[in-house]
């Protein structure tokens, strides 16, 4: 609402009349985004290569296969993007904020995904001879585009010139920064204005278009068959995301989604359930709940590390605390108690188990400030599972039945529902993951009512208020203790109840489940990277940052050893970039490009001035 | 903006001359170095009391003692007639609110916000209640947004309710951060060179703010090195030099002690972030 736009900040340069990255005429390079665009609609309907060798099939005239879907998809919203930036009205409209940056990253994803796939190909089947007519023309057109998009004039932002007098190594690094800065300028855009209001229905519906969409992408993501699709499908949801968000659209449908809270909530929640629906087997049911597990998991942590800002690195075990003391009260023969509660006892149990541990563990180390309680944690998750580990009955008391863990946890039967047999629902078929899929997504809803009611309230504002600043709160009146203490133990309990779904999901839970990182999500530090990833103290923004996270390593099962390795890669450049995750709460955004956004006043050598957000 | 709204009836004015604050001997002592020598000083109701004193004399320590963030090496402090609690929380809620010297607002937090942070002590719903959203919930969540917007409207920052408070002006930012210490419903409350930063107009201002906090029915003790703002507003004014209290009388009597002169006020003054 009071951010500034880099106008101002341009103001003395405007001797040089705004250009592009590359020096081609306004009309011209217009014409040639536009039309490249629609081009590669058309060559999306070529064949591409003379084999069905490479999957998907990218050998039919007319009829569009696998990757070549994506090409045409981010095509077409090149062409629009591309048609709005004519200030064509009625299109016009659907770009509030900078149409061109939109148009920037929406070539950057066709010219991405087309050259991606060409690439795929050539080395998939032995050199670029493998082309047919259509997959050259493809690459002209994505190539195109991007030209001619990216000779778009944009507002040049400030840079410093070079001091004569630095060692050349220094002046490199001053003309790199430049550079960046200059390219940086070309892909940003202002913020948009704050949407006008339109009629309640019209927000309603565009609210649910993009509940569809969001459920339809999902879908398509998860069902991708191979890896060159997933990885086509990374380039163009990820640069087609930005797009839209560049376009302004975005920010205008979380505008409508806060006004319509509930509606959303619904929303969300149906299109969810709607997912077990697509889908003919059971296979990606299994992939969903794991999912959500995994979300459900990670936006219990964003309460402690989002709001009350408590760095808990051993969350994970709270998830399995929960998941053996349901497995042990459900009747699994190496429980070693002989009883079996009916499956809301066991949740109690479960989360009344993982409360307990919580205060356990919250009570000695939550009066100690900073970095103490991140240490104390970490010990914590590691102990859990050592301890899990060796009560076996050999080098330890006889509870967890060691390694081998609790096993053969029988399915739930709720009011005579089997959660482990297929049954029938309106002529589709809904397998045992599909099951506790609905179970699990009833355990997601109550997990984000909780985070949704306790952060909009007097606790919740006393935990951000700890976080922001613990002397200024004690100082109003909050007993800090107390407060982080109810943080911790409300997050503790939520990991539990997930906690028991999921051993049942799982069939047997061992301690191996529940390590501080390993390369099956969840563990601690996948838990903590979905909080940061998706946005800490927001919602949705640990819910899409693990669906990312389980999708990812699930799909590129090639990466092998070095998963870890790209996870750690990938999460060190979205915080360079983009420090306040994909989703962004609001404050944390004003937060970390405060300085961006600040009149430039800074020194110039130390810190370039930068433009937008 | 010094609109003085209806305040009354929520801290009944205590008969004139009851003593509010009443600190004796105390001392504050960081390994070898004593920031705060055997302070007394007493507020009584209805008064404005000034703490002058240069730079590094102890009296942003002292304020840290009677709010329960240092625990005095010596000496007791009685609010009301009772000892104070030695956990600052708890200082709050017995009735001391405070202000920092360096701006402590919950930056990241609206204005709104910051000042219903404020109302922590003087609402109770906790956890539950917020889960279940009961009636209660609701009627308190509207009670206090409404106090709290009254308390904005006092200090005239109505219109930026929803602004994130790191976003204000400094001046402003002071102005917040009074509110939200009227937010606590205090008997008493310290403000830490409220008006450090300021040009002569918001310093002004801030003056009638001060003094429309006295007609509300608290009491003031107030650390400020702009010396017409503390000789204009304060009923009483003591100085401390070295963490020693030099002087403490009416305006008049401590802007003519000569040890006052010489130790403080015949220097040269120099605005400075000690
Ligand atoms: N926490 C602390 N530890 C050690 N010394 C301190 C601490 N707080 C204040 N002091 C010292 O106490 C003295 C008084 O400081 P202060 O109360 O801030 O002065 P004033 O507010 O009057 O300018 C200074 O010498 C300061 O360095
Ligand atoms: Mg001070």
């Amino acid at each position: 609402m009071n951010t500034h736009t880099t106008t101002n900040d341009n103001a003395p340069h405007k001797e040089k009349p705004p250009t592009g990255l590359i020096p081609i005429p306004t009309t011209t390079a217009r014409a040639l985004a536009t039309g490249g665009g629609a081009l590669t609609i058309i060559s999306a309907f070529l064949a591409w290569t003379w084999t069905a060798a490479f999957p998907g099939d990218l050998t039919v005239y007319g009829y569009p296969g696998g990757l070549q879907w994506l090409v045409l998809i981010t095509g077409a919203l090149t062409t629009l993007l591309g048609l709005a930036s004519y200030d064509i009205k009625g299109i016009r409209a659907i770009t509030p904020g900078n149409a061109d940056a939109a148009l920037k990253y929406a070539a950057l994803a066709a010219f991405g995904t087309a050259w991606y796939t060409i690439l795929a190909i050539s080395t998939h089947l032995g050199g670029l001879a493998n082309l047919e007519p259509g997959g050259w023309i493809t690459a002209i057109a994505t190539l195109t585009a991007l030209t001619g998009a990216l000779a778009l004039p944009y507002p040049r932002p400030r840079t410093y010139p070079v001091d004569p007098e630095d060692t050349s190594w220094e002046q490199f690094k001053h003309r790199t920064r430049n550079g960046m800065t200059v390219l940086k300028g070309a892909f940003a855009a202002e913020t948009p204005p704050t949407p006008r209001k339109l009629n309640s229905y019209l927000e309603i519906l565009i609210i649910i278009t993009a509940l569809a969409t969001g459920l339809l992408v999902f879908t398509y993501g998860i069902g991708t068959e191979y890896d060159e699709l997933f990885i086509g499908f990374l380039i163009s949801v990820g640069l087609g995301f930005a797009a839209l968000a560049k376009a302004g659209i975005v920010a205008q449908i979380s505008v409508y989604t806060a006004r319509h809270r509930n509606i959303t909530l619904i929303g969300a929640f149906l299109a969810a359930a709607a997912f077990p629906f697509t889908q003919s087997d059971d296979q990606y049911a299994t992939i969903g709940v794991y999912i959500l597990i995994f979300a459900t998991v990670a936006l219990g942590l964003n309460i402690v590390v989002g709001l009350a800002g408590l760095l808990d690195l051993g969350y994970v075990a709270f998830l399995g605390v929960g998941a053996y003391a349901a497995s042990m009260v459900s009747g699994s023969p190496s429980s070693p108690f002989d009883i079996h509660l009916p499956f809301w006892a066991a949740i109690l149990v479960g989360a009344a188990a993982s409360l307990i541990f919580g205060v356990l563990i919250g009570a000695p180390t939550l009066r100690l400030r900073g970095d103490y309680l991140a240490i104390v944690t970490l010990g914590f998750g590691e102990i859990f599972r050592l301890v899990a580990m060796n009560s076996d009955g050999a080098s330890g008391p006889d509870i967890t039945n060691g390694s081998n863990g609790i096993s053969s946890i029988p399915n739930l039967k709720i009011l005579g529902f089997d959660f482990g047999i297929e049954h029938s629902i309106a002529g589709f078929t809904i397998g045992r993951f599909a099951n506790y899929f609905f179970l699990m997504l009833l355990i997601t809803l109550v997990v984000v009512l909780v985070f949704r009611r306790s952060g909009d309230s007097r606790i919740g504002r006393a935990w951000v208020a700890i976080r922001e600043d613990e002397t200024a709160a004690l100082a109003m009146g909050i007993n800090g203790f107390r407060v982080k203490l109810i943080a911790f133990a409300l997050g503790a309990a939520l990991a539990g109840l997930a906690g028991t779904v999921q051993a049942h999901v799982t069939y047997t839970v061992t301690p191996e489940q529940y390590q501080f990182a390993n390369t099956v999500p969840p563990n601690s530090a996948f838990l903590l990277a979905a909080v940061v990833l998706g946005g800490m103290g927001t919602i949705s923004g640990p819910l899409v940052g693990a669906a990312l996270l389980y999708l990812i390593p699930n799909k590129l099962a090639f990466l092998g050893d070095y998963q870890l390795f790209a996870f750690g890669l990938a999460l060190a450049l979205l915080m360079r970039f983009r420090p306040e995750g994909l989703i962004p709460n609001r404050r944390r955004q004003l937060e970390f490009h405060e300085a961006e956004l600040a009149p430039g006043e800074t020194p110039p050598p130390a810190v370039l001035s930068k433009t937008g957000a | 903006m010094t609109t003085n709204t209806t305040e009354q009836g929520q801290t009944p004015a205590a008969p004139a001359g009851q003593t509010v604050l009443d600190a004796r001997g105390v001392t504050m002592r960081f390994g070898g170095l004593t920031a705060v020598r055997s302070v007394d000083l007493t507020v009584n109701s209805g008064e404005i009391v000034g703490l002058i004193g240069p730079n590094g004399a102890g009296k942003t320590t002292f304020f840290n003692c009677l709010t329960g963030l240092y625990i005095p090496t010596e000496g007791e402090v009685r609010y009301k007639g009772d000892i104070l609690p030695a956990k600052s929380f708890k200082v709050t809620a017995a009735g001391i609110a405070r202000t920092f010297q360096n701006i402590r607002l919950f930056a990241n937090m609206t204005v709104l916000e910051n000042v219903l942070v404020g109302r922590h002590t003087r609402t109770k719903e906790g956890l539950w209640s917020a889960l279940l959203r009961g009636p209660g919930f609701h009627k308190a969540e509207a009670a206090s947004k409404a106090r709290a917007m009254e308390l904005l409207e006092f200090v005239g920052l109505a219109d930026k309710a929803e602004h994130l408070s790191r976003n204000l002006p400094y001046g402003e930012q002071r102005k917040l951060e009074i509110a939200r210490a009227l937010a606590s419903e205090p008997g008493l409350l310290l403000l830490d060179e409220p008006t450090a930063g300021m040009n002569p107009q918001e310093t002004r201002a801030t003056e009638e703010l001060v003094f429309a906090i006295r007609d509300m029915g608290i009491a003031v003790l107030v650390i400020e090195h702009d010396m017409r703002f503390i000789f204009n507003l304060c009923d009483r004014v003591a100085v401390l030099v070295q963490g020693e209290k030099l002087v403490e009388g009416s305006s008049e009597t401590v802007q003519q002690d000569d040890r006052v002169i010489a130790a403080y006020l015949g220097e040269p003054f120099e605005e400075n972030k000690s």
